[in-house]
């Protein structure tokens, strides 16, 4: 489904809960109405770098701890906010212990801001930066439910926990279909640190912002608190098949799914005399891909001739490449007559150069609206009316010579009456 | 040109001066109390601004900014964006895209849609004239129709060093009343607006708080499509036609009287 609705939902539980003759709906509402709450959950780095002063004079981690606590009091109440840590524990030289440092510091739900404050004055930097493995767990801690999913990830070094490369930890995580957006925040960052956090944010479609100064900080996630409280539409994860013949039938709404290099999907969607299908579609680039690219979309019948087709070619630097299309299906004057099954094809040209990982797919965005059709133009000119010089000129000229033509004829009829 | 204007404008204004279509297109800047003050970062989450508003938004070197506003038939829109960029930084080059409701890329006529700053410039502007929305196109073209519009604003090129730094944008979208001349026939049944067919189920269900893809319509509604000044010119086409035919007929009709008739027969 494409809206959530909110209301409607809770209406129902209501409604099932009295006529079950249960006394208490309330918590039947709450129940429905936590399904699509956002949550958000704050990563935060504390290795033992978090100990440099280099942020307006203070700590890393006294920066940190400050915009933490701005924060937490400006959440806003729908948001469920819980704080990962990653390198807080374990002080050892032991690689194998501190790439498994992460904890739950506090948890994802219902915000108590002085406890959560409490909890993050308590952190002192110490360990490693496993970044990968905090990542994980964090999408964990966000599991279930319907609403908006957003991590905030906060690091002040690159990840020490190779091989697992974060980048390709965060685009695993992008392609269960949980919908979740990870933001990376750098504190002080130096190049490579810049481009592993970015990496990782555009693996999940989230934003990289370097941070030299507190404010910053705290504006930015402030900001992504915000957005993440943003109603937004949550798109339904689908399967494409290889073939129209087996493609899943789709109804208006958004979709998502997982296109791999070189494949093609394949959805079907029926369509009724005298109605309009619409359908658009986004695939993203979500890793570094070669700087030439494209995105095919085909409106085909079931015989398998195409119908309209839309098409973008691109080259630079992308988020998302996408295209669309439109197809009225004319009116018959059948009685009953049977909706036709359009297949739709995405096609993608993206290419990546050797080494870099092509599983899972680029993420797909597929968009598909049935409305009633148009009324087709039965002339270029609206309802076929004139305009202009030309035409005034014309009819003029049109006019005048009628009058000219109707005063002779009437002039000849009067001098052949007058005869007889 | 020029002079064709002023008089289809005095037409105009003769003819029928209170026709809906006698309304300016781009609404004046009434609303630049709640002019969003953010961007989104994907086609879902676009942020919707009204024609005539002045958005403004933060944002980190590489983010890609969407917004979104409503277009309606007849009207020309302009896209202009300033980026305000920090104090110290590389060349860099940033660009506007514009999409409409079907995601598909639109065309600038001109304007500079792409433009380089240069290292340490303090902003960089941006530009882009739409081709005019029309009420109609046939399926296999790909002409602006009225409905939602999705602005995106990123940089193109930039030195990893510049990466993730904060900069300023501003978005303002005008537009341009185009008038008679760009009156097409026939009309889409719905405008292009993303959604469009979960909004009108939506609407039934009076549900309460609902995330639409895209909840856009220009302030005075969509343009029910019927009226343009083609009325005018062909009305009065008609009536000066009329008049010319009426002279003509006075002018060989004469007096009535054959020639050979002597006076007070």
């Amino acid at each position: 489904m494409i809206i959530r609705k909110r209301l409607a939902t809770g209406l129902c539980a209501l409604l099932a809960a009295l006529s079950a003759g249960l006394a208490f709906p309330d918590g039947a509402v709450a129940d429905e109405t936590t399904a699509d709450v956002p949550k958000v959950n704050l990563v935060l780095d504390v290795s033992g770098s978090m100990r440099t002063r280099d942020i307006d004079g203070g700590t890393r981690m006294a920066a940190a701890k400050q915009a933490f606590n701005e924060v937490l009091d400006a959440t806003p109440e729908e948001v469920r906010l819980g704080i990962r840590t990653l390198g807080a524990n374990y002080p050892g030289d032991d690689r194998r212990t501190g790439c498994k440092d992460t904890a739950q510091l506090y948890p994802v739900g219902p915000l108590d801001r002085t406890e959560a404050k409490t909890a993050v004055a308590t952190l002192t930097p110490t360990g490693w930066t496993p970044i990968g493995p905090a990542l994980l767990k964090a999408a964990d801690d966000l599991d279930g439910g319907t609403g908006s999913k957003r991590i905030v990830l906060i690091s002040d070094g690159e990840d020490t926990c190779a091989p697992l490369d974060p980048c390709e930890v965060a685009r695993e995580i992008a392609a269960k279909g949980i919908g979740l957006t990870i933001d990376t925040l750098g504190l002080v960052p130096n190049a490579k640190m810049r481009q592993q956090l970015s990496c990782i944010a555009e693996a999940t479609g989230g934003t990289y912002t370097s941070v030299e100064h507190t404010d910053e900080l705290t504006d930015r996630v402030n900001q992504l608190v915000d957005r993440a409280a943003d109603p937004v539409v949550t798109p339904v994860a689908t399967e494409g098949a290889d073939a129209c013949a087996k493609a899943p039938t789709l109804k208006s709404g958004l979709y998502t799914d997982r296109e791999e290099f070189g494949r093609q999907r394949w959805y079907r969607v029926d369509v009724e005399p005298g109605q309009e299908l619409r359908a658009s579609v986004s695939v993203a680039a979500d890793r570094a891909v070669n700087p030439s690219y494209g995105v095919l979309l085909r409106a085909v019948t079931v015989h398998g001739r195409e119908i309209v087709r839309g098409e973008a070619a691109e080259n630079g630097r992308t988020d998302v490449i996408s295209t669309g299309l439109r197809y009225p299906k004319a009116e018959t004057d059948e009685e009953d007559a049977p909706a036709e099954t359009v297949c739709l094809q995405v096609t993608n040209s993206f290419s990546v150069a050797s080494g870099v990982k092509t599983t899972p797919g680029l993420p797909l965005e597929l968009t598909v609206d049935v409305v009633d059709g148009p009324s087709q133009a039965g002339d270029v000119a609206s309802f076929g009316l004139g305009r202009g010089w030309w035409l005034l000129a014309a009819l003029v000229v049109a006019g005048f010579l009628a009058g000219l033509l109707w005063g002779w004829l009437s002039r000849w009829r009067f001098a052949v009456w007058r005869t007889n | 040109m020029r002079i064709t204007r002023v008089m289809s404008a005095a037409l105009l204004a003769l003819g029928l001066a209170a026709g809906p279509a006698a309304a300016d297109s781009s609404p004046g800047p009434s609303q630049e109390g709640s002019a969003p003050t953010e961007a989104g970062t994907s086609f879902r989450t676009a942020t919707e601004i009204e024609q005539g508003q002045q958005a403004t938004a933060n944002g980190s070197a590489g983010d890609y900014l969407y917004w979104s506003f409503p277009a309606d038939a007849g009207q020309r829109p302009t896209v202009k964006a300033t980026v305000k960029l920090p104090g110290t930084h590389a060349a860099e080059t940033w660009r506007i895209d514009v999409y409409d409701g079907l995601r598909r890329r639109q065309a600038c006529q001109w304007g500079a849609q792409t433009r380089t700053a240069a290292a340490n410039a303090p902003s960089v502007e941006l530009a882009c004239v739409l081709r005019t929305v029309r009420a109609w196109s046939e399926p296999w073209a790909n002409d602006p129709l009225p409905g939602t519009y999705y602005i995106r604003l990123t940089v193109v090129d930039l030195p990893t060093s510049d990466l993730g730094v904060r900069v300023g944008a501003e978005v303002r979208v005008d537009s341009e009343d185009m008038g008679g001349a760009a009156a097409v026939d026939g009309r889409l049944a719905e405008p292009l607006v993303p959604g469009a067919a979960m909004n009108s189920a939506a609407d039934e269900d009076e549900s309460g708080t609902s995330a639409v893809l895209s909840a856009i319509e220009p302030e005075d509604g969509w343009s029910s499509g019927w009226w343009s000044d083609r009325w005018v010119w062909t009305g009065i086409g008609g009536v000066l036609a009329a008049l010319a035919g009426i002279a003509g007929y006075a002018l060989t009709r004469g007096s009535g009287r054959p020639t050979r008739v002597p006076p007070g027969a």
